[in-house]
């Protein structure tokens, strides 16, 4: 899709840029010490960071990824809000407390307080490095995302543009500046997120979203055999056709220029479809509907079919309440897009075709999870370890444990974790009706979901456009910021702890090499967000939890509640959860299809981990913990 | 430089009971969000029947599961911060 930049969203975007830095300046003279740095001191009021936990949480992965999944595959998406909010439940009953009552800085620190074993400090602090990375990455990949539509960069500049940016902020001032940037960026998100939901309420739904929607048109035409032989339209002449799985595509010609389309239907008369395709051809050309992108043939989709309200076919319904929104949208058929990808002679044709879809199909789970049509008890086994993954993980991400140690005390941490719940549920109710609102206003870009709610926003007006995408923006940097923060954290603390384990490190020296780490884990982050471009952020985010619900929850809860855990048994546990879990990463299918290799061919058939990873996690910290008993009881 | 706590803070002498109640209260959550990942995985045309306000299981339970832990949220923060205000007036009255 083109995008047109705006200069409205250009200056808004500048202000929050210049008001991030600002703050970050302001706050750079309070950071000196390490203890401000990492930890803004622990003087950080429960309110400031219960919102600046939600801040944290509600990333490009909330914002951008959840509601663009909802957009395309519905309640689907809407799997993850759920998830991802009931980690707290994990966070606040069983971990907040506890962990702040032991800990200083990092994760590590808390393990090291029980048991005084150098190598915990330095699997904890790689965990923490790699959990940061693989959360880094789709925000990233969601800055490069918006920046495109925002200023018209290429997706490598925006990715960029972020990284020096949250790099810039954080080695100059650390966690305070970091905590007011998430405080200011969370309450705005939940504000004009509100906005956004009461705007798609009070527009109702249609069968025509805007008055320049493109019309989608169906010609009719004869088949012989299982081929296309006359189309009864004037004008389109066959050029190519294509045969898979049940599907039949045709390449047609009108006034010089091709496209693809779909044939429906049985016998010899039926129907054909138009759809949307991007071909590349042999000579590297990019055709957007048989077009140049510039000639913008390539339009954004999403529109309800069948509308039914109150038993009723109507063109348009009105204003609509919370309520009758899901009502009128479980008895609508929506037009989705869905994707196919296949090669016609010399060149590669990625086609989305017109998939009319029941309302309450949407409105219920299985069109993106095979948990319904088409599963398999792999695809159910794969859909049980994400929500895994997602209950477990939010409790033991590096850059969550890192606000525990921002307030002053147990009781400070609880209830900025409940004004975080509060805050972030809320926000994740709305993800539900921006997401549905973006499939059925005909603002979807096929070519990437993540952009589905700014583009939303823009179809009630520039001025909520730009404002939204600022605020998107400034999420990523909010949630990058954090991240570094943990990361850079974990190198100066403890990998430069375990490393120079006889040499005191002095303070302003660990503040340095944590600015270093800033820089140089930023730095990756960006070579990785321009490496993953287009994948769903929400997606890759499920990643990070799998991850760190493997490597990081058992040793947590482990060394909160089970007196036999020893420092060798931990060590074991974090190794084999987070090893465990990116090999079966690195060798599932989502990341073979990014390797560019077949999909089928991959030795793990699951894309989530956390099922195998978590349980073989707590099987070797048990396992080993019993067989050190002795040593531990002996040094005790 | 030692690892120890950031900020200095008060002995916290109804942490027994707040684990307690955080580990009750995790265990019910827990169990209702089994159900919710069962009844998506098992049966998930179920998720479609229609049951209060016109709205489905699905959106229900989906927007239960939140209500819930804002609820349950509250309700250990309560519990707890009684249980400390009453051990620190009890505590105060023992000087």
């Amino acid at each position: 899709m083109i995008y047109d930049p705006s200069i409205l969203a250009t200056v808004l975007f500048a202000v929050i840029v210049l008001a991030v830095l600002g703050i970050s300046v302001y706050f750079a003279r309070q950071s000196k010490s390490s203890k401000g740095y990492f930890a803004a001191g622990g003087t950080i009021p429960w309110s400031i960071n219960g919102i600046a936990f939600a801040g944290d949480y509600l990333s490009a992965a909330s914002f951008l990824g959840i509601c663009g999944m909802i957009a395309v595959a519905g309640y689907d998406g809407f799997l993850y809000s759920i998830g991802y909010l009931a980690g707290w439940i994990v966070a606040l009953f069983v971990v907040a407390e506890p962990l702040k009552r032991l800990g200083k800085y990092t994760f590590a620190d808390a393990l090291d307080s029980k048991f005084n074993y150098s190598g915990i400090r330095l699997m904890a602090g790689i965990s923490t490095l790699v959990v940061s990375v693989f959360y880094l990455i789709p925000q990233m990949v969601g800055a490069g995302a918006l920046v495109t539509p925002l200023l018209g960069f290429p997706h490598w500049v925006g990715v960029i543009f972020v990284g020096t940016i949250v790099i810039i902020i954080v080695a100059t001032a650390g966690m305070k500046s970091t905590t007011y940037v998430q405080f200011i960026k969370g309450g705005l998100l939940i504000l004009f997120s509100t906005i956004v939901v009461i705007s798609i309420l009070s527009r109702g739904l249609s069968t025509e979203p805007s008055d320049d929607y493109h019309k989608f048109v169906t010609l009719t035409g004869d088949v012989s055999g299982e081929k296309l032989t006359t189309v009864d339209q004037a004008g389109y002449k066959i050029q190519s056709q294509h045969y898979e799985k049940g599907y039949h595509f045709v390449k047609l010609e009108k006034d010089g220029i091709s496209n693809w389309w779909k044939v429906e239907g049985s016998g010899s008369q039926v129907e054909i479809k138009e759809a949307l395709s991007i071909v590349k051809t042999s000579s590297g050309e990019k055709l957007y509907n048989g077009a140049p992108k510039e000639e913008r043939k390539f339009y954004p989709v999403g529109h309800a079919s069948v509308i039914r309200k109150d038993g009723k076919v109507v063109e348009s319904t009105g204003r609509l309440n919370i309520f009758s929104f899901f009502r009128v949208l479980q008895e609508s058929e929506i037009v989705r897009f869905t994707k196919k990808t296949f090669n016609d002679g010399q060149d590669s044709v990625s086609l989305w075709y017109q998939n009319p879809t029941p309302g309450n199909e949407i409105l219920r789970p299985g069109l993106k999870f095979k948990v319904d049509k088409g599963s398999t008890p792999l695809s159910k086994f794969n859909f049980i370890s994400l929500m895994i993954a997602l209950f477990l993980g939010t409790a033991a991400l590096p850059h969550v444990l890192i606000r525990y140690y921002t307030v002053p005390s147990p009781k400070d941490a609880r209830k900025s974790t409940i004004l975080a719940i509060c805050a972030i549920g809320f926000f994740y109710i709305l993800t539900l009706f921006i997401g549905l609102g973006a499939m059925t206003n005909g603002v979807l870009d096929v070519e990437s979901s993540n952009m589905s709610a700014p583009l939303l926003a823009k179809s009630f007006g520039l001025l909520l456009f730009a404002i939204i995408s600022a605020i998107a923006f400034a999420t990523v940097l909010g949630t990058v910021s954090g991240l570094i923060v943990a990361a850079s954290g974990a190198v100066a603390h403890d990998l430069v702890d375990s490393l120079f384990k006889h040499k005191k490190v002095s303070d302003d020296k660990k503040v340095k090499i944590g600015k270093i780490s800033a820089v140089s884990v930023g730095a990756i982050a960006i070579l990785l967000g321009i490496i993953f471009k287009g994948m769903n952020v929400s997606f890759l985010v499920g990643w990070a939890f799998s991850i760190a619900a493997s490597a990081n929850f058992p040793s947590i809860i482990m060394m909160l509640f089970w007196k036999k855990t020893t420092g060798k048994g931990i060590v074991a546990s974090i190794l084999t959860g987070a090893v465990s879990a990116l090999t079966i990463i690195l060798l599932s299918p989502s990341m073979f299809e990014r390797y560019g290799l077949d999909k089928s061919s991959a030795p793990f058939a699951l894309d989530n981990p956390a099922i195998i990873a978590i349980p073989l996690s707590f099987a070797a910290l048990i396992i080993v913990s019993l067989l050190t008993q002795k040593k531990k009881e002996a040094k005790a | 430089m030692d690892h120890g706590p950031a900020v200095q803070h008060e002995e916290d002498h109804a942490s027994g009971y707040k684990t307690k109640i955080g580990l009750i209260l995790f265990a019910v959550y827990g169990i209702i969000y089994a159900g919710f990942i069962a009844i998506n995985t098992l049966a998930p045309r179920l998720m479609e029947k229609k049951v209060i306000f016109g709205l489905n299981l699905a959106v229900t339970y989906g927007f239960g599961l939140i209500v819930l832990a804002i609820v349950m949220g509250l309700v250990y923060n309560w519990l707890s911060t009684k249980k400390e205000n009453q051990l620190k007036a009890e505590r105060e009255a023992e000087k």
